[in-house]
């Protein structure tokens, strides 16, 4: 059975389809794994086995003596700058003398063919001296420096008011987080083109082309406009692709061979090949009064960065900014600190730090309305911020913050009907292995809440630039924003139908070439800063038009009107359609657009560090079976602050698949470290949640209060799904079994061993984690 | 590489030669990389993400797993072979359009492939059969919910 090939055109609001979705469910979108190039020669990297090793030599002479192999590659061949990174250039392009985590690129290969690539590198004999690795997160501070830079990467402290306030009720605890992968389903790929100005071309997957770019071309020793970047499908990222993976190391060996060079990661080598979310220890303390009313948090939070620097400074920030929550607290001391050990670097994944303080605060709500005797719902409504009120930051928040909105409407949400009792073999906990027992499955509910910045902060004040091309009605727009599956390229194509009212919106490919940076694609903010740039373009468009037809017909410009595609003056004796107003000239603005800037934040941590905040709440349903300590997720119930809807099947699909990620770190995701040894780096062994783990999702309410300040009004909304649905899982299971479970995900032994598992040793919330 | 063979794949509906090719090579890798076929995807090469999925003489398999000089002689569809002319979608196809099942679009093609087989043989299936049926193909983008959906909107379509 076939149908025509038809998109669904629409304008904002509506549910436009993608444009890239016809090729996609065909098999015909090209993602940086399909590239190919007449002649090309395929790349592999060998990679450490050690988390901690020093390197006495790199003998390649065997590898070289291979049929097929074409260059071998190590540090010495670098020519420009040996290291890279988004933040500071710490990490090496192949490591030299010392190696600090498992996986990290040693040397790399260019050969005719993948398996004599493979073969290659296994060739390649490294002399390792294999040394104690650092790797545990709470010591690394006092270890030995494992890196020149040392062992603490950043620290985030935070005072605010009475350092000495006391509440009535207090409550603590430590919590911990495990190592999550953003395992996007298309693994790391690119294609690197040698050019003949002595430059080269990088088709590659990418969260934010010009920053790879900056990168590479001081690697490259090469000038910017001799790196020239495209992007290439992306299939899938959630913060794995703001770091590079093998972008230096293929150019280099195209510039070597004088050949296209691809390279594509096995599931193994992207587990090893990109960031990971920062695992996180948290001690935490609440003060309240008998009302419920916070008084005080206290908290410190260590994060585990791994080897090298990547984003922990953001990270670590937002773990401590976002400490609090979405709550009135007039008093804070915290204290977040990234750490450098021999583990995997670790860096930014969706909703990242957010994501790990959320776990901690909300558990701690629960324990406080639990030692207040009232309902967990009711303390968190008694506390919610509003406009007007601070953050532990001292920032003002000036938006919308709907918190109560989104908690009100999420618990009023009805309850799944049904239950353990009722549900299909396959439908209770364990699933298709048809292990649970009914009579020994709970049911239990949670409740969470959660909040993150939109856009990047702390001073660091970006742009995007979009360029409006109008032709014969017809408009093309050309920006650097990377698609990542996301939806921009629809809204792209919304918002220039919504200002110029044409129907046909090509996208140009993105790429360094002739448009300047858009930014990253994360931190929730393509859709505000991309989106406000490309409606900036649109309308600086419009406005040239109508000055033209004022100019031309003698009518006042304020007398003109861009209508549905056609040009209409007040008194109707003016109305041409737009192709015919442009008189066959073209018309093309190209404007940049910016965010109102922000500020560091002082040594207190106090300051307007953030640009706008989201907010959500999740309600998880779960059925647990207590002997096994199977989990299954009955539903998630959710209520969000998303400004405006701008495509309601894009914003459902990113609140459910948001949702699944966080569910993920609650019952099944987590990197296993063993001495910093990776030992689960495939889809056998690291589990994500199939279709049959994916409970349905409730969209209890959309609030739909639109941002001062923001394009359209609406804020970005990938990331809140993921910050307190992880909380509200756990929650549930925690009112299922009556345990305590201070650690995501919740593994089946922390249910089923509970009495034998040993509790980890604290150490007090005061101590300080030196430097 | 010695280890090089000629043999001949039939692949929706076509003979395709592969020459001198390596003996160790996948059906997926065959099929991406000589025969022009990129459509099915490498996101596991272990059998687990289903991303690869196409269909041997009617049977759904993982072309990851099929070593591509054993599959002389099988009957292959690959998500490129699904839709009626080339510039048509199958109803699966435009379900998953029309629904939102799309994002990044990497399990997009295996996906399609899955729920054509599954539809094939279970007409009329169950949410929780669905379920269990894509289970062997991983999303990391929807949560599955719009996939869900394209599902249940092509079965009913194909009920009429």
């Amino acid at each position: 059975m076939s149908t025509v090939t038809g998109v669904r055109r629409g304008r904002l609001g509506e549910s436009a389809a993608r444009p890239d979705g016809v090729p996609k469910v065909r098999g015909q979108f090209a993602f940086s794994s399909d590239l190919f190039s007449e002649g090309m020669l395929w790349g592999h990297l060998v990679r450490s086995p050690h988390p901690s090793a020093t390197i006495r030599g790199v003998d390649v002479s065997e590898a070289l003596r291979i049929p097929g192999v074409r260059a071998v590659l190590t540090a010495d061949d670098v020519p420009g700058r040996k290291t890279y990174g988004l933040d500071y250039p710490d990490q090496p392009v192949f490591a030299w003398d010392v190696v600090r985590y498992m996986g990290e690129p040693v040397a790399g290969v260019a050969a005719d063919h993948p398996e004599t690539a493979r073969r290659g590198a296994a060739a390649i004999v490294v002399d390792y001296v294999p040394t104690e690795p650092v790797t545990d997160s709470e010591a690394a501070a006092d270890a030995a420096p494992i890196h020149p830079l040392g062992n603490v990467l950043y620290r985030q402290k935070i005072r605010r008011g009475d350092p000495d306030a006391k509440g009535a009720v207090v409550v603590e605890g430590r919590y911990e987080t495990g190592m999550q992968d953003q395992a996007f389903m298309g693994p790391e790929s690119g294609l690197a083109i040698p050019a003949e100005d002595g430059g080269v071309d990088l088709y590659i997957a990418t969260q934010w082309l010009h920053v790879d770019q900056e990168q590479i071309a001081a690697c490259l020793a090469l000038p910017l406009t001799k790196v020239r970047l495209h992007l290439a499908g992306v299939g899938g990222a959630f913060g794995a692709r703001e770091d590079m993976s093998m972008q230096v190391q293929i150019c280099l060996l195209a510039l070597r061979t004088g050949r296209p060079v691809k390279m594509t990661y096995s599931r193994e080598e992207s587990f090893f090949g990109h960031v990971h979310r920062h695992p996180a220890v948290m001690f935490y303390r609440h003060h309240a009064d008998s009302e419920g009313q916070l008084v005080k948090v206290e908290a410190r939070l260590i994060l585990d960065g791994g080897a090298y620097l990547s984003s922990s400074t953001a990270v670590t920030m937002n773990a401590a900014v976002f400490a609090g929550g979405p709550y009135r607290i007039p008093n804070a001391v915290v204290e977040a600190v990234a750490v450098r050990t021999n583990n995997p670097p670790c860096g930014a994944m969706r909703g990242f730090g957010a994501v790990q303080s959320c776990f901690a605060y909300e558990a701690q709500m629960d324990k406080l309305a639990g030692a207040l005797g009232l309902d967990p719902v009711e303390l968190r409504l008694r506390n919610a911020i509003k406009p007007g009120d601070s953050l532990i930051t001292g920032q003002v928040l000036r938006g919308a913050a709907p918190v109560a909105e989104v908690i009100r409407t999420c618990a009023a949400a009805p309850l799944p009907a049904g239950g353990p009792a009722t549900a299909a073999e396959i439908g209770l906990p364990g699933g298709a292995g048809r292990a649970a027992d009914r009579d020994r499955v709970r049911r239990g509910v949670g409740f969470a809440v959660g909040f993150k910045n939109l856009m990047y902060s702390g001073g660091f004040d970006d742009s995007s630039t979009a360029r409006c091309r109008l032709e014969d009605g017809v408009a093309t727009i050309t920006c650097a924003a990377v698609e990542v599956g996301q939806g921009f390229v629809t809204l792209a194509q919304q918002i220039t139908r919504d200002v110029l009212g044409v129907d046909d919106v090509i996208l140009a490919p993105p790429g360094t070439v002739d448009i300047a940076s858009a930014g990253s694609t994360s931190a929730s903010r393509q859709t505000w800063m991309s989106g406000g740039a490309v409606q900036a373009a649109c309308l600086a468009v419009r406005d040239r038009l109508l000055a033209n037809v004022s100019s031309r017909y003698g009518v006042p410009r304020e007398a003109l009107e861009l209508v549905e595609g056609r040009v209409v003056s007040l008194d109707r004796q003016i109305d041409l359609p737009i192709s015919e107003a442009a008189q066959g000239e073209v018309l093309e603005e190209t404007v940049t657009f910016s965010h109102p800037p922000t500020a560091e934040l002082d040594a207190n941590g106090q300051g307007d560090a953030h640009v706008s905040f989201a907010f959500a709440a999740h309600r998880a349903v779960v059925d647990v079976d207590l002997e096994l300590g199977l989990v299954r997720v009955i539903e998630i119930a959710t209520s969000q602050d998303v400004g405006r809807v701008l495509n309601p099947v894009q914003l459902v699909g990113q609140v459910e698949g948001g949702i699944a990620q966080g569910v993920g770190l609650a019952v099944m995701e987590e990197l296993i470290l063993d001495h910093g040894r990776v030992r689960n780096p495939s889809f056998t062994d690291y589990i994500i949640p199939t279709a049959l783990d994916m409970p349905p999702v409730r969209i209890a309410a959309l609030i739909e209060e639109p941002e001062p300040g923001a394009p359209m009004g609406a804020k970005g909304v990938g990331e809140p799904p993921t910050i307190s649905s992880t909380a509200a899982v756990v929650a549930a299971i925690r009112a299922a079994t009556g345990l305590e479970l201070p650690r995501a995900p919740v593994r089946p032994q922390d249910i089923a061993l509970a009495g034998a598992t040993p509790t980890p040793q604290s150490r007090p919330i005061d101590a300080e984690v030196s430097s | 590489m010695s280890e090089l063979i000629d043999y001949q794949l039939q692949v929706n509906g076509l003979g395709h030669d592969v020459v001198e090719a390596w003996l160790g090579e996948s059906l997926l890798y065959v099929l991406r990389e000589r025969l022009g076929l990129p459509g099915s995807k490498n996101a596991c090469e272990q059998g687990e993400c289903g991303s690869c999925s196409v269909l041997m003489d009617g049977k759904l398999v993982c072309s990851c797993m099929v070593l591509a000089a054993g599959a002389v002689g099988a009957d292959i569809v690959t998500v490129e072979g699904l839709a009626a002319g080339e510039h048509e979608l199958s109803d699966i196809q435009a379900a998953f359009l029309a629904e939102g099942a799309v994002q990044c679009g990497f399990c997009t093609p295996g996906l399609v492939v899955s729920v054509h087989d599954l539809l094939e043989h279970n007409p009329d299936p169950t949410e929780l059969e669905v379920r269990e049926a894509i289970s062997g193909n991983l999303c990391r983008c929807t949560g599955y919910g719009r996939i869900l959906a394209a599902v249940r909107a092509a079965q009913e379509a194909r009920q009429g």
